[in-house]
């Protein structure tokens, strides 16, 4: 059971603004049904260009509902330029906290509230357009998002970035992509934590090779896929050729080409040898589903 | 508030003449089975009756239970021992909606070089035997599918299964934990080879668990050390949980009437009142085949997490798949192999009744339903106004 404050209950239980305003100067929608979360904020401005009324529906879990009533009562009376510095942070203070893995329910209060203000100065007409590039593409997070939660919330792990905003919390395959970026805006506190020396060998007879592969698939790479119900199969290794096939929902993916480069040829690089490259077996990938999961 | 108990599936309150049975055995009759002294050695008579008392409810002989600490431990036990005993075949067939304690050990194993062949289910959560028995080769060490689902409360057909099984000789395993005491068991007039139960989910305590091994059954012992339960599993016998299974077992033999009359016609009363007072709302897993305790029900474009925190408020206790509930982003791996689609799977709601659930609190959750479905989905973007 989640550790919810009581002050989250009480804005779940008897949660404040909901419906949808007629007649909104500024709509946001954000999330999905599929994603398991989704909200709509509306909001309505006075003469001096002042939130006067918010209102949100959410459809979520009692943390979801909660921090779209708080938002909708932190944004009430708040110019558009104040509203607009409002960060996740502040909604999930405003509760006295969210567990960690609920963050992201606190980040899509205020990726709502950004589309609703967008919303607004498009005129009303432009809908909310995603901006950056698609890193996470089972839960549509794009970089300039993931960097933003990063910054704002200090974040140092994958594990946190997928808390707070959901990316890396499905098939896994952008995982590698998050840790650079978190590499990239935190060179620093990254250098100063001890970070695992890689596990890079000297020379490998073949026998050692393809049992360093073959494991480094079963630790590194397997449980990433194994999470979308996929899997991969090490077929062949030819020199510094390894020749895998995609097993499960890896075979009929239209993304398995990026798992191919992003997760299994980075970790073969990483922890075996820098001069990997990895090819797909089409052929046995074909053999229908083959159940060999 | 009067806690209204609906996760019988998760956990069921122990029965007062279990906890008559077992209040001695701490400070008064403490002793170890494995003692010289009579003192210790009476134990040793318990544990016998125990073993009775659940090979009663199994149909099987005492000999062939082994008291383990739980269901996990059962199946771990069968699984990886059965392996070990026959170390030169290498293929494990299993279903993609069996619980963890025997979906990660096989996920494991895979990793260790075994194959392992997930087979699917339909939308009603059913298997597909003819596909079983095309898998069945002479490479196959071992078949583990549950008995019936904790999830959906779907019953497999085992029978088939096992006779399957046993027509190729392959050792086949069933995760029974959900079915014992709620569906009739015969092991003797069975195929199966081991059987997995658990204490706490038939009104016994927790920490303790059996595994079935029919007689002549090829299996190396997971847990060594001592000689206890003929050398089937070492360490010295947790006695309280061992009486308080046995006596569970003896409760559930004699209550099964009860259990497929009174508390199916409380479920189905719950799951019709609910299905036909809640529009937009569905059944999950096979009507006709389940378990007569367990109802698992799709409220559309509302999230399950938030329902039961509303039922939490009225003391109402069930689960839900939805992801929401286990931290996890991804929703239930039984409800997606059924085919479930993500939104319904969301808002799923599990209700697991037992024989201590009364009508009233039938009644009463019937009538909280509605309005905490309603009131959630005005808070939905998806419903129009």
């Amino acid at each position: 059971m989640w550790e919810y404050t009581d002050k989250l209950k009480d804005h779940f239980f008897n949660p404040r603004n909901v419906g949808e305003i007629e007649n909104p100067d500024g709509i946001g929608e954000v999330g999905s049904l599929a994603c398991g979360d989704a909200l709509k904020l509306t909001f309505k401005l006075d003469e001096n260009g002042r939130i006067k009324d918010a209102k949100f529906k959410t459809f979520g879990c009692a943390s979801a509902i909660a921090t779209s009533s708080v938002l909708t009562e932190l944004i009430k009376g708040l110019t558009l330029d104040e509203a607009i510095k409002l960060t996740n942070k502040d909604i999930a203070d405003y509760l006295g906290g969210l567990p960690e893995q609920k963050m992201h329910c606190s980040v899509m209060g205020r990726e709502a509230l950004e589309a609703a203000i967008e919303n607004f100065q498009g005129g009303g007409k432009k809908k909310h357009e995603i901006e950056g590039n698609v890193i996470c593409t089972c839960f549509g997070v794009t970089d300039k998002e993931i960097e933003r939660v990063i910054r704002e919330n200090n974040l140092t792990t994958v594990e946190e970035v997928t808390n707070y905003c959901k990316a890396g919390g499905g098939c896994g395959g952008c995982q590698g992509e998050i840790e650079k970026m978190i590499e990239k805006l935190k060179p620093d506190e990254i250098k100063q934590a001890p970070a695992a020396a890689v596990r890079r060998v000297g020379k490998l007879t073949n026998i050692q090779k393809i049992q360093l592969i073959q494991q480094t698939i079963n630790e590194q790479i397997r449980p990433a896929l194994r999470a979308h119900g996929g899997n991969v199969e090490l077929i062949d290794v030819e020199g510094n050729k390894v020749v895998v096939a995609f097993r499960g929902m890896c075979a009929q993916c239209t993304l398995a080409e990026l798992t191919m480069k992003d997760v299994v040829e980075a970790k073969l690089k990483e922890f075996v040898s820098e001069e990997l490259f990895v090819e797909e077996d089409k052929e046995s990938a074909q053999q229908p589903h083959s159940h060999r999961e | 508030m009067k806690t209204i108990y609906f996760d019988n599936n998760a956990t069921t309150q122990v029965a007062e003449e279990v906890l008559e049975e077992i209040q001695p055995l701490f400070c008064e009759l403490y002793g170890n089975p494995s003692s010289m002294h009579t003192f210790g050695g009476q134990m040793g008579r318990k544990i016998g009756q125990a073993r009775e008392q659940v090979a009663g409810l199994l149909g099987c002989e005492p000999s062939e239970i082994v008291f383990t600490s739980g269901g996990t431990e059962s199946d771990n036990t069968a699984i990886k021992g059965t392996l070990a005993a026959l170390p030169h075949k290498l293929k494990i067939i299993t279903s993609r909606i069996e619980h963890p304690a025997v979906l990660t050990v096989c996920r494991e194993l895979e990793n260790q070089g075994y194959t392992v062949v997930e087979l699917p289910v339909d939308k009603e959560g059913q298997l597909d035997i003819e596909q079983l028995a095309e898998e069945l080769d002479d490479d196959t060490a071992l078949v583990t599918i549950m008995y019936a689902n904790n999830e959906t409360g779907v019953i497999f057909p085992i029978d088939k299964i096992s006779s399957l099984t046993a027509e190729k000789g392959v050792v086949f395993h069933t995760d029974a934990v959900q079915a014992v005491g709620k569906i009739p068991l015969n092991l003797s007039k069975s195929n199966i080879d081991l059987l997995s139960l658990s204490g706490h989910k038939l009104h016994g305590p927790k920490g303790v668990g059996v595994l079935y091994v029919r007689k002549g059954t090829r299996l190396s012992p997971y847990m060594l050390g001592g000689h206890q339960e003929a050398g089937r599993r070492a360490g010295t016998e947790n006695v309280p949980g061992i009486v308080g299974i046995g006596k569970a077992c003896e409760l559930a033999a004699k209550n099964f009437e009860q259990e497929n009359s009174k508390v199916r016609k409380l479920r189905d009363k719950l799951e019709g009142a609910i299905l036909e007072k809640c529009p937009d709302a569905r059944l999950n897993g096979y009507k006709e085949n389940r378990l007569p305790n367990t109802t698992n029900i799709s409220f559309e474009y509302i999230e399950g997490e938030a329902i039961l925190l509303m039922l939490d408020k009225y003391g109402i206790c069930a689960s839900s798949g939805s992801a929401c509930t286990s931290g996890s982003l991804e929703p239930s791996h039984v409800l997606r192999a059924m085919g479930v689609p993500f939104t319904a799977a969301h808002g799923s709601i599990r209700f697991s009744l037992s024989r201590y659930n009364t009508e009233e609190e039938v009644d009463y959750t019937i009538e909280k339903m509605p309005p905490i479905v309603n009131q959630l989905r005005k808070l939905s973007p998806f419903v129009a106004k």
